[in-house]
């Protein structure tokens, strides 16, 4: 007998993955069980009844929930036995009951879990002639829809809200067959997560609101693949356009960043780019212009040289392109100096430590954070870390025998144990509830604590709970230890490779403030802002991305390459509009050094900012691709050289369908006859087309691919198909490259700046649902996010002569006060995108209080 | 031969006296039957409101494509077409779209007379496609049956009142 276990399914040997229930081995083996309750996330509950299947023991059948059962060396299962299949397809008519005759007007038609699996089971006709169980809606939000009629009752909702996400108020209501899934009253969902529901949901109780009222059914989308811009993390979307407007971003499954799940900013966050608040045409000195004048106006301005402001927002190809126009002396980070040494520090730090990521805090024991609202600053990391609060819990019920996917066992089992997980954070956290530590320590405490933690590890004195968290570190199977840019403040970053250094077995995880900050870092600034300003003399700004308000270099001539209307834009000498992430393809670093390719996601978006630069300084034919860009990066800068293969190059063959094989309504327009009218557009950078044309499904690799498409199965719920095995790595390996590697050759690190010792301490203020003036622009998150304040403690207010609501201005910024006990005296709350344009200590004679109107 | 010329004489000559084929079209219309597959229209319910919910199965339905629909949603909840276009340009009358519509609001009904000189004239909006009355389907509204309330609308037949989630009697 082999080592490796095997059951036989209809006749056919299988081999499984030991320790998991047989509707897993089942899914792995390539047979889709079809099944509603259990998801690859949230494991088993058996509330559904529908993954029956008949298994055979000393020659004697029976009927067993293959998510309820283990599998077992040397099982032998029956999909395809009448009596299974009757009772599943009992199952399908029973839950049909009551589920409303309704999928032509639910949005979830045609990617329906529900819709596949009843036609899967052959059931058509209704034989109950009862009336239909009636539920009132509520409004749950600008996020989501609720339709309560077409609930099948299989709690994956309130087990993701619950159970993975941590929220409050989803709940349960009622009894026996009236079991209402909703909050206690009508309101908007809180959690920044809620929005995953409309894809947990597998039919159409929960929906995405903002997608319902751009609608377009699924198979008439275009979906291309794409890389989320809202933070560092980098999670993978699949962004859906259908007549040249952007209507739906979903989740793209990546094993090791965000899994099954994304934050709503990064959900809803990407639709900014349909809004009016985007720069639409060129300007000189705010008037509009042909696109040609401008690029001539622009040409003039940086005639006698000019100085670049890189953003850590755009691609690398955009700002690689910015670099070869100025030259690196002139190559500039659009961040103050501060931060652009952070930066440089994390890049050092990642080189020299083993790096974590999500999957990796998502499976560790132990965790350290010092200093980052995980919640605000990079969300989908909070919830990978709320599943690292349930590591004693889920290790507990492993020693009472109790399998790990029988969830509420576990939870049952675990006892409520909290895995051994410290905050140490200014302000009170989100996480604070399931951390097993939350401790509260001055902003510039944060790093000493963490230094402490480190001198405890290595046996040094320390005080007493920095000795116990070190206890709890060194006991741990696989600790990992969190910092960033989120608090602003020097020195965490290092306290935590500080940490790393000390513990043999743990993986260290830094979050910049960006989506591409570490590929900027990776490239090489000449500093930040202040620097900028230095050395700027006379000579203009080229500002890709970056609005200059507020910063040293607000009074220079600008040309700005932007794809929002900023104050920048409309002061700029020239403003040329480029093309948001979501319109053209791109190359960026997340916060684990994984070089990821976003795909235009709408044919018709501006120009892409590379392309823009070349056209104003020659630098590539006019014909020139991604490629080329890339081609020239990985020449002249040999640490970025990865960066070119995290995605199939333009010209691979075949290319990849963006478009279903059933998109409809393509001729309705053409005037019979005339081709080139009905010719799609080309995507030049992709290797994707604007087409039902090319590879589709299965047959694309996961760096192209938009999602499973199996024969039969159209909903998210079909996920776990396309994986190499449940919540594992995708078949053909996760898309991106690590372009971070241990003892690396690094980039010149800007020199950090001396902070003023004086004044009040600044902490950044994160915002779930808005980090970025783009994300208070797109429609639904707008209404999400929260007002911007600026918090003091109470008696700090006094002093300064302010009090509850009054309004103050500080850096140019009106901001009504918010007095909050919780804020350490001496401290002063901001928001975090304004905190980032002052510096880390201000005077409070910079706060100027105004009177009311 | 001349056997050959005999024999095509006679069969042309014997059509003589067989009844007559010609249609005088367009003088005289033909009678077609009511199930007859020619121009397109939407009908509406008893009520007079749009049956078309945009559910869009019309569109996907289409072998070749011409039919485009865009949702958009009334205050009460009801889905209808913002805008809904069909091509007759392309449109080859297979009658896929009226089996597909699970309202009834796709009809196709024995008007065969499209042509046209210009392209654009052949592609109709939907002030072109809807009509006033309910066509062959009489009597049939899909929000009765839909199981999906809207605002303000009573539970129809087949549906229950709104639960109690209070009530814990069984």
């Amino acid at each position: 007998m082999s080592d490796t276990p095997k059951l036989r399914i209809d006749g056919r040997e299988v081999t499984f993955r030991p320790g998991v229930d047989l509707l897993t081995a089942c899914i792995e083996a390539g047979v889709m069980v079809p099944h509603f309750c259990w998801h690859g996330a949230l494991g088993s509950v058996g509330a559904c009844r529908l993954c029956a299947v008949t298994v055979t023991e000393n020659g004697r059948d029976r009927i067993e929930m293959s998510c309820m059962t283990p599998a077992t060396d040397g099982m032998e299962i029956k999909l395809r036995d009448p009596e299974s299949e009757d009772f599943r397809a009992r199952v399908i008519e029973w839950l049909m009951v009551n589920h409303p005759h309704d999928c032509a007007v639910c949005e979830a038609g045609g990617a329906c879990h529900l819709q596949d699996m009843t036609v899967a089971t052959g059931h058509h006709a209704r034989r109950a002639r009862f009336p239909k169980r009636t539920h009132r809606n509520q409004d749950l939000g600008p996020l989501l829809t609720h339709e309560m009629n077409r609930c099948i009752a299989c709690y994956r909702c309130t087990r993701f809200y619950r159970g993975y996400a941590g929220g409050r108020d989803l709940d349960v209501f009622g009894a026996h067959d009236n079991v209402y899934f909703g909050r206690a009253e009508d309101g908007v969902l809180e959690s920044p997560f809620a929005g995953n529901l409309a894809e947990v949901c597998p039919t159409g109780v929960f929906n995405d609101k903002g997608w319902s009222k751009g609608y377009a059914r699924p198979w008439d989308m275009m979906h291309s693949p794409s890389v989320c811009n809202g933070c560092s993390v980098g999670c993978n979307l699949t962004i859906s356009e259908r007549h040249g407007r952007i209507r739906r971003v979903e989740n793209r499954y990546h094993g090791a960043i965000n899994g099954f799940f994304l934050c709503d900013r990064g959900r809803f966050g990407p639709l900014w780019v349909e809004s009016d608040a985007r720069l639409a045409t060129p300007l000189i000195r705010g008037a509009e212009v042909t696109p040609n004048a401008a690029l001539a106006a622009a040409r003039e301005v940086i005639a006698q040289g000019a100085i670049g402001i890189a953003s850590p927002r755009a691609s690398l190809e955009a700002n690689y392109a910015l670099r070869r126009l100025v030259g690196a002396e002139r190559f500039f980070a659009g961040v103050p100096d501060a931060e652009a040494a952070q930066d440089a520090a994390i890049v050092a730090a990642l080189a020299s430590h083993p790096i974590a990521s999500l999957k990796d805090i998502e499976t560790a024991d132990a965790a350290l954070v010092l200093g980052e609202d995980l919640t605000g600053h990079a969300p989908r990391a909070a919830l990978a870390l709320r599943q690292t609060t349930r590591a004693a819990e889920r290790a507990l019920a492993a020693e009472k025998g109790v399998p790990h996917w029988l969830d509420n066992a576990v939870r049952v089992a675990g006892e409520g144990r909290r895995a051994a997980v410290t905050l140490v954070t200014p302000l009170a956290d989100a996480l604070d509830g399931v951390a097993a530590r939350a401790l509260r320590r001055d902003a510039d405490a944060v790093a000493a604590f963490g230094r402490a933690v480190a001198a405890a590890l290595r046996g040094e004195a320390a005080q007493d709970d920095a000795r116990a968290v070190a206890a709890e570190l060194a006991a741990a199977e696989a600790p990992v230890v969190i910092a960033g840019a989120g608090l602003g403040v020097a020195g965490t970053v290092e306290a935590a490779a500080e940490v790393v250094a000390a513990l043999p077995k743990a993986r260290l995880a830094l979050f910049p403030a960006e989506a591409n900050s570490l590929g900027l870092a990776l490239m090489g600034v000449a500093g930040g802002l202040e620097a900028a300003a230095q050395a700027r003399g006379a000579r203009p700004v080229i500002a890709l991305e970056t609005d200059l308000e507020g910063t040293p270099l607000a009074a220079a001539q600008v040309v700005a390459l932007e794809a929002l209307a900023t104050a920048t834009t409309a002061g700029a000498q020239v403003a040329l509009p480029v093309a948001s992430f979501a319109e053209a393809a791109g190359t960026f670093v997340n916060h684990e050094g994984r070089a990821q390719r976003a795909f235009a996601a709408r044919p018709d978006g501006p120009p892409a900012a590379w392309r823009v630069l070349s056209a104003l300084g020659g630098l590539w034919d006019a014909d020139a691709r991604v490629d080329d860009v890339l081609a020239r990066l990985a020449e002249d800068l040999p640490v970025l050289a990865g960066a070119a293969e995290a995605a199939p190059g333009s010209g691979t063959k075949p290319c990849a369908a963006r478009a279903p094989r059933r998109y409809s309504g393509r001729t309705a327009d053409d005037l019979a006859g005339r081709v080139p009218e009905g010719m799609p557009p080309v995507d030049p950078d992709g290797g994707l087309s604007w087409s039902m044309e090319g590879a589709q499904g299965a047959a694309v690799d996961p760096a192209r691919s938009s999602g499973p498409a199996e024969d039969g199965l159209h909903s998210p719920s079909a996920a776990c198909l396309a994986q190499a095995y449940v919540g594992g790595p995708l078949k053909g390996g996760d898309p991106g490259v690590r372009v971070i590697r241990p003892g690396m050759e690094l980039a010149r690190t800007p020199d950090a700046p001396a902070h003023p010792a004086e004044g009040l301490r600044v902490i950044p203020l994160h915002d779930p649902f808005a980090a970025h003036p783009s994300d208070r622009a797109g429609a639904p998150l707008a209404e999400r996010a929260g007002r911007p304040v600026m918090r003091l403690h109470p008696e700090d207010a006094a002093a300064l002569g302010l009090s509850e609501g009054a309004l103050a201005t500080v850096a140019g910024a009106r901001l009504p006060v918010v007095c909050d006990a919780g804020l350490p005296r001496g401290h002063v709350g901001l928001p975090a995108a304004l905190s980032r344009r002052v510096p880390a200590r201000i005077d409070a004679a910079h706060i100027t209080p105004e009177d009311v109107q | 031969m001349i056997r050959g010329i005999i024999q095509s004489l006679w069969e042309v000559g014997s059509k003589l006296w067989e009844p007559k084929y010609t249609a005088n079209y367009p003088e005289v219309k033909p009678e077609l039957p009511a199930r007859y597959r020619a121009r397109i229209i939407l009908s509406r319910d008893p009520d007079g409101a749009e049956r078309c919910v945009a559910c869009n199965l019309c569109a996907v339905a289409c072998p070749v494509d011409c039919i485009d629909v865009v949702k958009a949603e009334a205050e009460d909840g009801r889905w209808y077409p913002e805008t809904f276009r069909i091509n007759f340009a392309r449109c080859i009358f297979c009658g896929y779209c009226e089996e597909a519509c699970p309202t009834a609001a796709i009809q196709l009904i024995p008007d065969f007379e499209l042509a046209d000189y210009a392209r654009s004239s052949l592609i109709y909006d939907k002030d072109d496609l809807l009509i006033a009355g309910e066509g062959k389907v009489p009597g049939y509204r899909y929000w009765d049956v839909a199981g999906k309330a809207l605002a303000g609308q009573a539970p129809r037949e087949g549906q229950s009142a709104a639960v109690d989630l209070k009530g814990l009697a069984p």
